[in-house]
């Protein structure tokens, strides 16, 4: 059992040091490269970064949910603050253990990208919120089915008594990705992870799911994680943000800092390659050079093979530092690191 | 749901008119008829001589000399309105006298044969899946490739070799001696269904190695389906949600083609039951066919074609209730 201890600065979850492989036939693949972050009660963190950066496994980790060839380094730590007051340390639980399907939903809900997918295709809607909810909460199944219709509600479903019964097949993408934030949310989590909830919907649905998103917060009072790839999106949503690369995280701050005052050279590129109304028909400079396999990551700085502004003989030795340049504003850089020696 | 069940019904009376006709003109294929055979029995080494007008005769008699067209209507309303499939030449009596209780002991050995392959493969089959890789896994691999490559009739001796020196047991036939000829009774069945054990296992054994790979494979790739992570992420304990989502849908496939293991098992049967000395309906085609008894090979014909087009009707009424897709497809 974790000991009880006071998490500092109202925070609900602190990950340190977390380091995540996945033995595979080509050998071990470092997905996530010894991390840290936390997320405040009832805040959303953005993490945002090109596919293949480690977003979803990092974030996976929380719930335990990576296959069964990963591998979560002994140092790694994530620190999490349940309902009761009781703070677990979520990697020493067993897979499969009471204590984590109690945080799974429980504490901390799960939404993807994909929200056709997500469903299975042979239980109705109803099926799926029910099953979550007498999981979690001690209900009769009349009350679960109260809850469920509730939820769909509220989640901007119409007819709700009616979605309850249908097929996920039968639903919109939009009306899909609004029952999957149903089926989280009924578990009454304190920490939703969302994982590119909007990437596969087109922009104005994707606006309304934020929407969606940022007045169910308000209302109950959860925490996010919000993933992306696209710094646009989550410039509406997140509070603070951190940048991630190669399993790295390169630059965080809160919203103002990143997407104003951008210092990372990564994060530079990152908002320049952002679609925009005014810059329609223009070219997007999107970054040039490809991301290197995880196979062979380069030693010291992740970017310096795609960076502008890399300074051989120093940025591919070793990983620079953190350099704090506020009180919330941190870049991973030899270009601020200079300045400081 | 209903409109479903008769749209399929309808669909199954279509494909039976079909195989019904190809049941007659395969009947009409062998070269000669039956009454030059029969005539052939009668008279050989006898020294008469047959003209044309005897033979003309012997074929009016058996009202073979009536247009093709007629002689199918006449064939297929006798069975469709009385059930009766015409007259056995070579018996001498009526095909349904023949083959009626061939037919009961055919279904029992085709319907023993298919629970004893669904048992196996499916749970086994599920664990294969969720086990992958492990010991257990590769044995199960080793053995249903054993199945796929052992031949059924090498098979059958060694199991009727088994039987009769460890066990002890009469596996030939269907019934034991004291039961042969006695009346239906609790006992009676009981010894069928000792019988049935051992045709049913060299039977099941290669339709379960191929189910139980079909169901294997399917499984693993529903195990890494999202909705699977999806009920993890929600809490639900491994072992329901593992029968909930991925096993739930790796059933499909066996569903689907429950007429190819009848089928299967149809054309494997002559050869066991040859072994195994059972009286069963391949081995009363071969002789029928050879013998030019046409209403007896063409009931038996039509008979193991109606159970094929049966399964298949059936596994479509449970896919339709396994999988909401399937009904909302086809309206
Ligand atoms: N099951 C797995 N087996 C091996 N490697 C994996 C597996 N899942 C993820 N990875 C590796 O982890 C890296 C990060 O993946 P992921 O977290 O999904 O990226 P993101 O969500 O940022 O797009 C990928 O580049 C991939 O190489
Ligand atoms: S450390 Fe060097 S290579 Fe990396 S981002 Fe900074 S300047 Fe570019
Ligand atoms: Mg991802």
């Amino acid at each position: 059992m974790a000991k009880t201890k006071e998490m500092t600065n109202n925070n609900l979850l602190e990950v340190k040091d977390l380091k995540i492989s996945f033995k595979t036939d080509e050998g071990i693949i470092t997905a996530v490269d010894g991390i840290k972050f936390s997320v405040k009660r009832g805040q959303t963190l953005g993490i945002v970064g090109e596919s293949g950066s480690g977003k979803s496994v990092s974030t996976w980790s929380i719930m335990r949910l990576l296959p069964k060839n990963s591998i979560i380094d002994k140092k790694s730590s994530i620190k999490f603050q349940q309902k009761s007051g009781k703070v677990v340390e979520i990697t020493k639980f067993k897979s499969n253990s009471r204590e984590l399907r109690e945080i799974r939903g429980g504490e901390v809900a799960l939404i993807f990208q994909e929200p056709m997918s997500s469903f299975s295709p042979v239980y109705t809607i109803g099926n799926q919120i029910m099953e979550a909810v007498l999981q979690h909460r001690d209900v009769t199944k009349e009350e679960a089915q109260e809850i469920a219709i509730d939820m769909l509600d509220r989640v901007g479903i119409s007819n709700p008594a009616q979605r309850f019964k249908q097929y996920p097949f039968e639903l919109s993408g939009g009306m899909r990705q609004r029952a999957m934030i149903a089926v989280a949310l009924s578990m009454n989590p304190s920490l939703l992870i969302a994982d590119e909830p909007t990437t596969s919907l087109d922009v104005t649905i994707q606006a309304q799911i934020l929407e969606l998103m940022n007045e169910l917060q308000e209302e109950l009072g959860m925490s996010i994680i919000f993933i992306t790839h696209n710094l646009g999106v989550i410039a509406q949503v997140a509070d603070e943000i951190e940048v991630m690369y190669l399993g790295k995280i390169l630059e965080r701050g809160t919203t103002n800092d990143i997407i104003h005052e951008p210092q990372h050279p990564y994060t530079q590129a990152l908002l320049k390659a952002i679609p925009r109304l005014d810059t329609i028909g223009e070219r997007l400079t999107a970054i040039s050079g490809d991301i290197p396999s995880p196979l062979s990551r380069p030693i010291g700085c992740p970017f310096y093979t795609r960076c502008e502004k890399v300074m051989p003989g120093i940025c591919d030795v070793k990983m620079p530092e953190p350099t704090q340049l506020s009180d919330t504003h941190t870049v991973y850089c030899f270009l601020y690191e200079e300045k400081n020696v | 749901m209903v409109k479903f069940l008769v749209q399929r019904i309808i669909g199954m009376a279509v494909t039976m008119f079909f195989v019904s006709i190809m049941v007659f003109i395969i009947m009409e294929l062998p070269p000669g008829d039956y009454a030059e055979r029969w005539a052939f029995r009668k008279f050989s080494g006898t020294g008469a001589q047959i003209t044309e007008a005897d033979l003309d005769n012997i074929r009016a008699n058996f009202g073979l000399d009536r247009p093709a067209p007629e002689r199918y209507f006449k064939w297929i309303s006798g069975i469709v309105l009385h059930g009766d499939f015409g007259e056995a030449f070579a018996f001498q009596t009526s095909v349904n006298n023949v083959i009626g209780q061939k037919i009961w002991l055919t279904l029992a050995i085709l319907f023993s044969t298919l629970i004893v392959t669904y048992l196996v493969a499916i749970p086994v089959g599920i664990y294969a899946a969720i086990r992958r890789g492990s010991a257990e896994d590769y044995a199960l691999t080793v053995f249903s490739y054993l199945g796929f490559a052992l031949p059924n009739f090498l098979l059958a001796l060694v199991l009727l070799y088994i039987s009769i020196t460890v066990f002890d047991s009469s596996v030939g036939g269907l019934f034991s001696p004291e039961y042969a000829d006695a009346p239906w009774s609790t006992a009676k069945a009981l010894d069928l269904l000792s019988h049935l054990i051992i045709p049913s296992i060299i039977l099941a054994w290669s339709a379960t190695a191929f189910q139980l790979q079909t169901v294997r494979a399917t499984m693993l790739d529903e195990l890494n389906n999202l909705s699977v992570t999806a009920a993890r992420a929600r809490g639900v304990p491994e072992w329901k949600l593992l029968l909930k989502y991925p096993a739930r849908l790796a059933i499909n496939p066996v569903v689907s083609t429950m007429s190819f293991d009848a089928n299967r098992i149809f054309s494997e049967l002559p050869i066991v039951a040859l072994v195994l000395g059972l009286p069963e309906l391949g081995e009363l085609l071969l002789k029928s066919y050879l013998d030019l008894d046409m209403f007896v090979a063409g009931a038996i014909l039509l008979i193991l074609t109606f159970m094929i087009v049966f399964m298949n009707f059936l596994s479509d009424i449970f896919l339709a209730i396994l999988d909401p897709r399937v009904k909302l497809i086809e309206g």
